[in-house]
């Protein structure tokens, strides 16, 4: 295990734990979201629904060669530029080389996980171009120089007055502690960015194939702003964001605004068919299409392809008792939760991040409620055998395991070393408990107490039936069990 | 509490052959001679798995499972050559080391009717894993026909001998703790709820958030220790708020940690398996 990484695991871990206020935004995030959960299965045959983005998802990722033609040439038709990029380096590279063409001081952007996975914003800033952030959770996390904590609401954990108080810098001015007053100061705040910016940058939620429209499902109105008022207009979109045709989307947009904010919809859905075309009173002059592969290619075909179903609607994160308690930033990445710890080590490699397929207490929550029916847990356990395949797992636990086995296949063995775990545990038990043990079960004794190992053995106790009692045929006669 | 010494053992009365009570017994089953059921190769028998946990540190709920369905009618039987699951290996990515482990596990139940776990994990490691661990392999049929037959406690109790009410009293109030792996992989939900309504005198109280897990996760626990603790705290809080006079459950590795955190919080509360409530409540 990379102790790098396991120490920034950890130390982003125990801030979120100890953070009073930290947990309990989280737990209301989680108990809030529950409801609509609840909600959406009443209102909705949700069952059938879901088989349907299932199969939406699936055909589309199991066809994506065929369906990423379809969309590029479609965008192209419609007056698009599209662009295929292999990795993140290649992706920003093409974005700052749009940006440095047009000679862009300023881009405004549209919420987009996929510029958190390849680091755009840093990129971009690195050449000296300012970058604003405008969909309001996202503008809060970038004036506090964060990551998203949540990967639908990025500013899940800021109490009000966290946020009062980024606003206020920004604004110069110490702001009400008013949702209402603030989202004005926002509003005027983006609303002049909008009008200067040079270029605009979107993600994209789904690519529709038939037509080359790339579809925004937003509330704010930042996502239109984004797209509409700057000359040029950059959608930077993973390669497998795609469904064949706006029928087949139809599902999709009745799950994910439930799931994602407990809506029926979202305030806006906005499908983007090329740049202005002729007649229209506004839209950008050019339209560009970078689709990322970065690492996407090399899932599809694997075991682990249903990972690319994923409709983002972040619904894991909302149930998962492991999520409740680390929050977002443990996860290190722009995915957060089950999806984050699934899908990042298989983006970005799992030697990387190797604590992530274990930061999950394997409960299921996420494979319950997933909206596109994938299994999480099930790849989360895939994934810790991969890694032990690779020899990335540490040599204690392989020589536990291996030594587990060994006894395991063995009764008399195993027995016996019941018998002399017993006997090792005896000077440590007080009062049918042991409070404190050395090593590995020190682990658990740090904070809970473990039970005594019993005196005698179930199988022990087991063997001392008289044997009538035992075969399992005339248990009717008189026994007494030991 | 936990009795973790190895006690209570359970006396069987001389005089009170198993399924001679007439509640509690199999509805759909018909009955022998001597009233108890039988099916249609005869009295009905299980195999215990008693699960490594189980064998080592929780005995008394074995002997609670043994009294409980023998009460019932069950001829119970305990194939000596089992040891542990293989579970632990295979949560953690050792595939090998649990392969080798569950070959033996099969093997061991090889000649048993149905297989009755008193840990829900436990079964859906074998119902759930055991088909796609052995897949391709000589072992595979035996291990897809030990996964068709093992049952959950509870599961077993209400789907395969179809218990309707218990002869058994508590008074108090009980809440429970579900389980993950008995929730969403067996989907063993309301078995246990349904058998806690028989018992006379117990008061159901539900718990908040009860779906949430507790925490265990298996090497989790250890892994991610701080983690862990913090699930468990957030549980033994709600379990707490409920009043209740005992937290049942059907997974001894479950109530291990709720057990254990509540100890070291200073509670007194006592978690007790589902066996142990019934069995050492049942008026015989």
């Amino acid at each position: 295990m990379s102790r790098a990484t396991r120490a920034a695991f950890d130390e982003q871990v125990g801030r979120a734990l100890g953070d009073a206020t930290l947990q309990e935004v989280i737990r209301d995030g989680q108990d809030f979201m529950q409801v609509f959960h609840e909600q959406a299965r009443g209102e909705l045959d949700w069952p059938a629904l879901l088989d349907q983005v299932e199969a939406v998802r699936s055909h589309t990722v199991e066809n994506l060669d065929y369906y990423v033609d379809q969309f590029a040439a479609n965008v192209e038709k419609r007056g698009g530029v599209v662009y295929f990029a292999a990795t993140a380096q290649e992706a920003r590279a093409h974005v700052l080389a749009l940006a440095r063409q047009r000679s862009a001081k300023l881009i405004v952007k549209a919420k987009s996980l996929l510029t958190e996975e390849i680091g755009l914003n840093a990129a971009l800033e690195a050449a000296g171009i300012e970058v604003v952030e405008t969909d309001l959770g996202e503008v809060i996390i970038q004036l506090a120089h964060e990551k998203p904590f949540h990967i639908v609401a990025p500013a899940i954990h800021k109490s009000l007055e966290q946020i009062r108080v980024l606003l206020s810098a920004a604004a110069g001015e110490e702001l009400p502690a008013d949702p209402a007053a603030l989202t004005a100061f926002a509003r005027r705040f983006l609303r002049e960015k909008f009008f200067a910016a040079d270029i605009g940058i979107s993600g994209c939620n789904f690519g529709v194939a038939s037509t080359g429209s790339v579809v925004l499902v937003t509330n704010e109105g930042n996502g239109r702003m984004t797209t509409t008022l700057p000359k040029t207009h950059v959608v930077v979109m993973g390669m497998e964001r795609l469904v064949p045709d706006f029928e087949s989307l139809e599902p999709i947009l009745a799950v994910l605004p439930w799931m994602g904010g407990g809506t029926r919809m979202t305030s806006y859905v906005t499908a983007i068919s090329g740049p202005r075309q002729a007649g229209d009173e506004d839209g950008p002059e050019e339209l560009h299409v970078v689709i990322v592969d970065n690492g996407r290619s090399a899932i599809l075909g694997g075991k682990y392809q249903k990972i690319l179903n994923c409709i983002r609607c972040g619904a894991c994160l909302d149930v998962c008792p492991v999520y409740r308690k680390i929050g977002g930033h443990a996860y290190g990445a722009a995915y957060s939760g089950p999806i984050g710890a699934v899908l990042t080590p298989l983006l970005d490699g799992f030697q990387h991040h190797p604590e992530l397929p274990y930061a999950s207490s394997l409960c299921g929550a996420c494979s319950e409620i997933c909206s596109a029916r994938i299994p999480l847990a099930d790849y989360l356990l895939e994934l810790r055998a991969d890694m032990v395949r690779l020899g990335s797992g540490s040599g204690a636990w392989q020589f536990g395991f291996r030594g587990f086995a060994e006894t395991a296949v063995r009764p008399r063995v195993w027995d016996a070393a019941e018998r002399l775990a017993g006997v090792a545990a005896r000077p440590l038990t007080a009062g049918g408990a042991i409070r404190w043990a050395p090593g590995l079960p020190g682990l658990w004794t740090r904070t809970r107490d473990l039970p005594a190992v019993a005196r005698q053995s179930f199988r022990r106790l087991w063997r001392r039936r008289p044997s009538d009692a035992r075969d399992g045929e005339g248990t009717g006669g008189t026994r007494r069990l030991p | 509490m936990i009795d973790a010494s190895g006690g209570p053992l359970y006396e069987l009365p001389d005089d009170a052959p198993p399924g001679a009570s007439p509640v509690g017994q199999p509805r759909a089953a018909a009955r022998d001679d001597r009233g108890r059921p039988t099916t249609s190769v005869g009295r009905p028998r299980a195999a215990l798995m008693i699960t490594c946990l189980g064998d080592a540190l929780f005995p008394a709920v074995g002997l609670a499972a043994v009294k409980v369905l023998e009460k019932l009618g069950v001829a119970v039987d305990f194939p000596g050559g089992q040891t542990c699951c293989g579970q632990p290996a295979f949560n953690s990515g050792y595939r090998d080391d649990a392969r080798r482990a569950a070959r033996a596990f099969v093997r061991a139940f090889a000649g048993s009717q149905s297989v009755v776990s008193v840990s829900g994990s436990c079964a859906a490691m074998v119902r759930e894993h055991y088909p796609r661990l052995f897949a391709g392999q000589p072992e595979e049929a035996a291990a897809t026909a030990l996964a068709a037959r093992t049952y959950e406690f509870s599961e077993y109790l209400v789907d395969v001998l179809q218990v309707e009410n218990l002869p058994v009293a508590f008074k108090g109030k009980a809440t429970m703790h579900h389980s993950c792996h008995t929730l969403r992989l067996l989907g063993v939900a309301e078995q246990p709820e349904r058998l806690l309504q028989m018992v006379d005198g117990l008061e159901y109280v539900p718990l908040a958030r009860a779906r949430d897990c507790c925490g265990f996760g298996g090497t989790f626990a250890v892994k991610m220790p701080a983690i862990s603790t913090a699930m468990v705290d957030e549980k033994v809080d709600h379990i707490l708020e409920t009043g209740a006079d005992v937290l049942v459950g059907l997974d001894m590795s479950c109530l291990m940690n709720i057990d254990g955190r509540l100890r070291r919080r200073g509670c007194a509360m006592p978690v007790k398996h589902l066996a142990e409530v019934l069995a050492e409540g049942w008026r015989a």
